[in-house]
C-alpha cells in the first residue's frame, strides 16, 4: 500500500487525513491528481507541497508500495 | 562537523501539545562559551487588522516538523558553528497570548545569536510543516503562505542553503 497524508484545509474538506492507495509505483503528480480525483470537494491541492517519506519531493518523484506521501499546504507556523 | 551540532540533541527541536516553558528551551543552549542568549517567543495576537481572533488550533505533521526544526539548527550552525540553538513549537489548542513557539539561540557573541534566532523564525514559516487555524466570531479558516509570497507554483518549498546569507 501507499499511504496519502492530508493535513490542514486538505484533510478537512477530505474528511481524512489518510487515504491508502494499493499501487506498485505511482509519480507524486499522479497521486496528486489521483486523490483529486478521489475528493473532487478539496480545494488548494495544487498549491500543497508533496513530501515523500517526511522529506520534500518534485512532481516526477516516483511513489513505492510501503512509501508514504504527505500533500503539504502553505504552512503557518511561528 | 559544525562543533555546536555534536551537543544538540534531537530534543532540542519538539513539537508538543504542553503550554511552552521558556526556561526549559532556554537551559538547553546553555554554554560556558556563550556570551549571548537570544530567545525568540512567537505569541496568540488578537487582532489582525480589523478581524478579532477568538483562538487558534495548530496541527502538524509532527515527525517531519521536528526533522525540519532540527535542520533548521543545522543551517544556522553551518552559518554559525559555535551556535546552539532549540526551537520547540506548541500545537492544539491556544488562546490569546498563548506562547506558540519559543526559539533559544546560544552564541559566543550576540549578533550572531540574534541573527540565528531571526533566521529560525523566518525559515520556520518556509519549511516547517505546522499549520494554524482561526477561530473568528463569524467563522474559522485554516491559514497559509504567511510569508504572502505568492502560491508555490513548483509544488516545492522556497528551498534555500544553508550557506546563503541570512
Amino acid at each position: 500500500m501507499i499511504k496519502v497524508l492530508l493535513f490542514a484545509e486538505l484533510e478537512e474538506k477530505a474528511g481524512q487525513r489518510e487515504i491508502e492507495y494499493d499501487m506498485e509505483e505511482v509519480s507524486v503528480k499522479e497521486l496528486r491528481n489521483k486523490v483529486q480525483e478521489d475528493f473532487p470537494n478539496i480545494t488548494g491541492m495544487e498549491r500543497a507541497m508533496a513530501a515523500l517519506n517526511e522529506e520534500y519531493a518534485g512532481e516526477d518523484t516516483p511513489v513505492h508500495k510501503d512509501d508514504l506521501l504527505a500533500f503539504i499546504p502553505p504552512v503557518s507556523g511561528g | 562537523m559544525a562543533k555546536g551540532i555534536e551537543t544538540m540533541s534531537e530534543n532540542n527541536f519538539k513539537v508538543t501539545y504542553e503550554p511552552l516553558n521558556v526556561e526549559e528551551t532556554i537551559k538547553k543552549v546553555a554554554d560556558r562559551n556563550a556570551g549571548a542568549i537570544n530567545t525568540f517567543i512567537g505569541t496568540v495576537r488578537e487582532m489582525t487588522n480589523e478581524k478579532k481572533t477568538l483562538k487558534l488550533t495548530y496541527d502538524a505533521y509532527v515527525p517531519m516538523a521536528e526533522k525540519k526544526l532540527a535542520q533548521i539548527g543545522r543551517e544556522i550552525a553551518a552559518d554559525i558553528p559555535e551556535a546552539k540553538i532549540a526551537i520547540t513549537h506548541r500545537i492544539g489548542e491556544l488562546e490569546i497570548s498563548d506562547l506558540a513557539v519559543v526559539i533559544a539561540v546560544s552564541t559566543p557573541h550576540r549578533a550572531d545569536a540574534f541573527e540565528g534566532s531571526r533566521y529560525a523564525i523566518e525559515r520556520i514559516k518556509e519549511i516547517v510543516p505546522i499549520w494554524k487555524k482561526e477561530h473568528w466570531q463569524d467563522g474559522e479558516m485554516w491559514i497559509g503562505d504567511q510569508l504572502e509570497t505568492t502560491s508555490y507554483p513548483e509544488g516545492k518549498p522556497l528551498y534555500k542553503e544553508a550557506t546563503e546569507d541570512d
